[in-house]
């Protein structure tokens, strides 16, 4: 048996030690976010924290994973209580299969922890190793953007105007902060900006 | 005009006579996309997909509670169909977007509506479930006219409840009975005024979105039924390989395998845990032994080896009208070659055999004739397979999905009673996947001395793009079996929205053209539909060509452009484009810089798209860097804009990196490039600053789609930046760093 330490809690594993961490993560913890891409370290869709630095689950054995803090996008909060890294893609609307994503937001939550006020520069080559297919990116980066900015919090908002709004998102204006909560069927957001020929 | 035919004299007469805030509109050919014309021939046509199922209650149910269910026989791809489909009913409806629920592709519960795939879902769909909608708000105010005694042009429906005088209010849970809804729809339909809208036409967050984004069960993959086992396929090494031996004894020992299953090349395994399986699959791989044979063309060769394959021709367009005379002839030949769908996520599946009924749930882009080839293959009555659609990895057309589902039902075949979920590896994805076919397209122009076209001979070599299921031949695992199901015929999908020659008749006013398609039947590598088919090579060969048409007459690529368009919807995309990204005030090519531009009208029939693109190319290295692009859309009634905007955003990006990095790599036996250090994608040093997307509202006019619009001009118009940095063409895909550096010569 082996002792991992996920998202704050402890778990006995009876799965072989040279299992990666990746199976182990979704068959005995049943945990969605990570995914299996490639199992060879390429793409980046099974990335976790391991001690705060982005990890490749997928060809991560847990047998050297014992005693050290594992996150996944499930210990970066909730659909009921998302944190602002979640906050930020879904209001962003950062994706599209959405399959890439939580491998994303783990190695953005790595330099935000580190760097929260990382240029964009940095948030391109922290992200350099994870392959989003459907060309989510530019929204990826706003999203890290802005998760950057709630982390900061509202005094120190660095660049970017990002300000508490009281009415709905505004998505068509990316770099209006929007209040929106995770759950989109409860509160709809619209947008009033259409534009229409002038003919 | 044929829509005030109708068979149900009394239900027509009720919803005739209502609706003070509708507007009636004649549902006629020319006004309305159709699709598929299902069982109903000999009725008047119904708009988009009704005609599948005319009977109301197949795509709008009313509890009795007043939550509104719709049901679609789409699928959500990650293209945020789900969330369209839900303002499109809540808007017509008249119910809050949040009562709304979405029953989507599954064979028990919703209408057949083929594959979810051209751009087709809020065409067909949409527009089905805009009529149905509609139509049940009729009905209910109908139903709650009879019950006040009012007439009821003084009724409206708000909010889920149908007002009338006197502060009457009957709310929808009140109104509906057993069979109210359980009738046909009529060929006449009172939508909704667009200036009226609340919810359609605004940027609804996407429903799907939180739980993707904290970890919910969001996938197919992330299906867990109890007592589920895990099983891999271990697939042959090449197209042509036959399974020799295998000694299975070492493996059935392994710790948690269940089973080891062989039928002729098809050979796969079972157990408990999933990291078991997949440790017994690569023990398996090593155990077999297969008899290989040469089968794949030189890579090296590839355009020539299409040019030369036997080809059926078929005339396309043909036309010769009174131009001026030639004083200019230009010629050029375009290709790509073989591209990966490349889904993130390898293909996956679960099925489940009980009661001698096979469940399948699988991300397929067509439960229906997924469920038609998996009953063939299994040797099934098709009412003993239920398909149900789970989302999977985004597939940008017909990836794995069908067949892992088949390989997925092929195992839980030989278990019954206990669920069982296949993944693939991802070099089975990148090996045996069926690849976006490789093209060649050849093309010849003259220009009068004014710089007007006057001439144009246009062909295009290609395969099939669609091999389907529907045929149990078509999967995988059914080719693979001791008594294999042979392949289907190939066959070329007919214009007008074509298949190779999807895109092959340019949009422009030529007076004489002749565009021919060269079928190609023969099929050395396996492939079929890659999103927006021949459209990506047609498009990127058309308006690479018509820049350097624009250079050789010394025009303006966009005034070349739109000296040759009479479309007004086309000029106002293309005339947008330009505005939106600055286009006149660009600055003079230098300093490896470089802007292009590119315009198309998606099957000739769809979305109108142009993009405009800005290109730093470095000549040492020959590596493109694209810095900004900008597009324009139109895409007739807009749904959900943000939508929009991020299928454009996918679009523009997916293609750079077809156009950039991309080709399928195989020997004479072997498919090469399985996995992403053999197969580069674009990544995120490769990602523009910025793209902006304008979209042109056209309130009322029909859904025209947006998916794979943008595919075919931003992949244009980087060759035609690319060629304005350097001074040189490339023609041939992909525009690499090798291949650019080599046609720049430094």
């Amino acid at each position: 048996m082996i002792e991992l330490k996920v998202n704050g809690r402890s778990y006995e594993v009876s799965a072989d030690p040279d299992t990666p961490l990746l199976y182990v993560l979704r068959d005995d913890l049943q945990l969605n976010a990570a995914k299996f891409g490639c199992g060879l370290g390429q793409c980046g869709a099974c990335t976790v924290l391991v001690d705060g630095a982005p990890t490749l689950s997928c060809v991560t054995p847990i047998m050297l994973l014992e005693g050290r803090q594992i996150t996944t996008v499930e210990g970066l909060g909730s659909r009921e209580d998302p944190g602002p890294l979640q906050r930020a893609f879904i209001e962003e609307q950062a994706a599209q299969c959405g399959y890439c994503i939580p491998g994303m937001m783990m190695r953005a939550q790595a330099l935000l922890q580190r760097n929260p006020r990382a240029t964009d520069a940095e948030i391109r080559a922290q992200l350099e190793p994870n392959l989003c297919r459907c060309g989510t990116h530019m929204r990826i980066l706003r999203a890290v953007r802005r998760a950057a900015t709630l982390m900061a919090g509202p005094a120190s908002s660095p660049g970017t105007a990002v300000t508490p709004a009281a009415a709905g998102p505004q998505l068509d204006t990316p770099d209006t902060e929007t209040g929106a909560q995770g759950d989109a069927r409860s509160r709809p957001a619209y947008s009033e900006r259409r534009e229409r020929p002038e003919r | 005009m044929s829509t005030n035919v109708s068979h149900k004299i009394s239900r027509r007469a009720v919803l005739r006579g209502t609706g003070a805030l509708v507007l009636s509109f004649s549902l006629s050919p020319g006004a309305w996309p159709y699709a598929g014309s299902g069982p109903q021939s000999a009725r008047p046509k119904l708009p988009g997909n009704l005609g599948r199922n005319p009977l109301l209650d197949a795509w709008i149910r009313v509890d009795a509670d007043g939550h509104v269910t719709a049901f679609t026989g789409k699928a959500e791809l990650g293209q945020g169909i789900k969330t369209a489909l839900l303002q499109v009913v809540a808007e017509e409806l008249e119910v809050p977007f949040e009562q709304v629920s979405l029953v989507t592709a599954d064979t028990s519960r919703t209408a057949d509506e083929g594959y979810t795939a051209g751009s087709h879902s809020v065409q067909d769909s949409g527009t089905a479930l805009r009529t149905a909608a509609a139509q049940v708000r009729e009905i209910l105010i109908a139903e709650a006219a009879r019950r006040l005694r009012a007439p009821a042009d003084q009724l409206r429906a708000v909010a889920g409840a149908v007002l009338g005088p006197n502060e009457a209010r009957i709310t929808y849970a009140e109104l509906v009975s057993a069979n109210l809804l359980h009738v046909e729809a009529q060929p006449t339909t009172k939508l909704k005024d667009p200036t009226l809208f609340k919810v359609m036409d605004r940027s609804v967050q996407r429903i799907d979105i939180p739980a993707k984004v904290t970890g919910g069960e969001a996938y197919v993959q992330d299906m867990r039924l109890p007592g589920m086992l895990h099983a891999r396929v271990v697939r042959p090494p090449s197209y042509r390989a036959k399974l020799l031996q295998v000694d299975v004894g070492n493996i059935e020992k392994m710790t948690g395998v269940v089973q080891v299953l062989r039928d002729g090349n098809f050979l796969a395994v079972v157990a408990y845990r999933e990291f078991q399986a997949v440790k017994a699959m690569r023990a398996l791989s090593l155990a077999a032994r297969w008899e290989e044979s040469e089968s794949l063309p030189k890579q090296a060769r590839l355009s020539e080896t299409l040019l030369g394959m036997p080809a059926q021709d078929q005339v396309i367009l043909d036309k010769h009208d009174a131009a001026g005379g030639p004083s200019k002839t230009l010629e050029a030949t375009y290709a790509r070659p073989y591209l990966s769908h490349g889904s993130v996520g390898p293909s996956c599946a679960v099925a489940h055999l009980t009661d001698g009924v096979m469940t399948i749930w699988t991300h397929t882009q067509g439960v229906y004739p997924d469920r038609q080839a998996i009953a063939e293959m299994l040797r099934m009555p098709l009412d003993r397979v239920h398909c149900i659609h789970v989302e999977g990895s985004g597939c940008y057309g017909h990836n794995g999905a069908d067949d892992a589902a088949a390989d997925a039902a092929l195992i839980a075949n030989a278990l019954p009673d206990r669920p069982v979920r296949l993944q693939w590896m991802r070099e089975q994805e990148h090996s045996w996947e069926p690849f976006g076919p490789a093209m060649v397209a050849k093309v010849r122009a003259s220009l009068d001395s004014a710089g007007r076209i006057v001439d144009w001979d246009y062909g295009v070599w290609s395969n099939t793009h669609a091999t389907r299921p529907g045929p149990a031949g078509a999967l995988l695992a059914a080719q693979h079996l001791e008594r294999p199901f042979a392949p289907p015929e190939p066959k070329p999908l007919p214009q007008p929205e074509g298949g190779g020659d999807r895109n092959s008749i340019p949009l422009y006013t030529l007076p004489s053209a002749k565009v021919t398609h060269h079928f190609l039947h023969d099929m050395p590598v396996r492939v079929s539909a890659l999103r927006s088919l021949g459209a990506h090579l047609n498009v990127f060969a058309i308006e690479s060509f018509m820049d350097e048409l624009a250079l050789a007459a010394g025009s303006d690529p966009v005034a070349f452009r739109l000296a040759h368009l009479d479309d007004p919807r086309a000029r106002d995309v293309v005339t947008a484009a330009a505005d939106e990204f600055r286009w006149a005030a660009r600055p003079t090519p230098a300093g490896g810089h470089g802007y292009g531009f590119a315009f198309a009208r998606y099957k000739n029939l769809a979305a109108y798209c142009a993009v405009a693109m800005q290109v730093r190319v470095d000549r040492e290295t020959g590596r493109t860097r694209v810095l900004r692009a900008a597009a324009a859309i139109d895409t007739g009634q807009v749904i959900n804009p943000d939508g929009v905007r991020n299928q454009m955003e996918g679009a523009i990006i997916q293609s750079l990196s077809w156009c950039l990095f991309e080709t399928v790599s195989f020997d004479a036996t072997r498919i090469t490039s399985v996995d992403w250090a053999t197969y580069p994608i674009l990544r995120f040093s490769s990602v523009p600053e910025s793209i902006t997307v304008r979209i042109i509202d056209r309130p009322g006019t029909p859904f025209l789609g947006c998916a794979e619009a943008g595919q075919g001009p931003a992949s244009a118009a980087l060759a035609n930046a690319v060629a304005n940095a350097t001074g040189k063409r490339v023609r041939d895909l992909p525009l690499n760093a090798a291949r650019v550096k080599a046609t720049i010569g430094v």
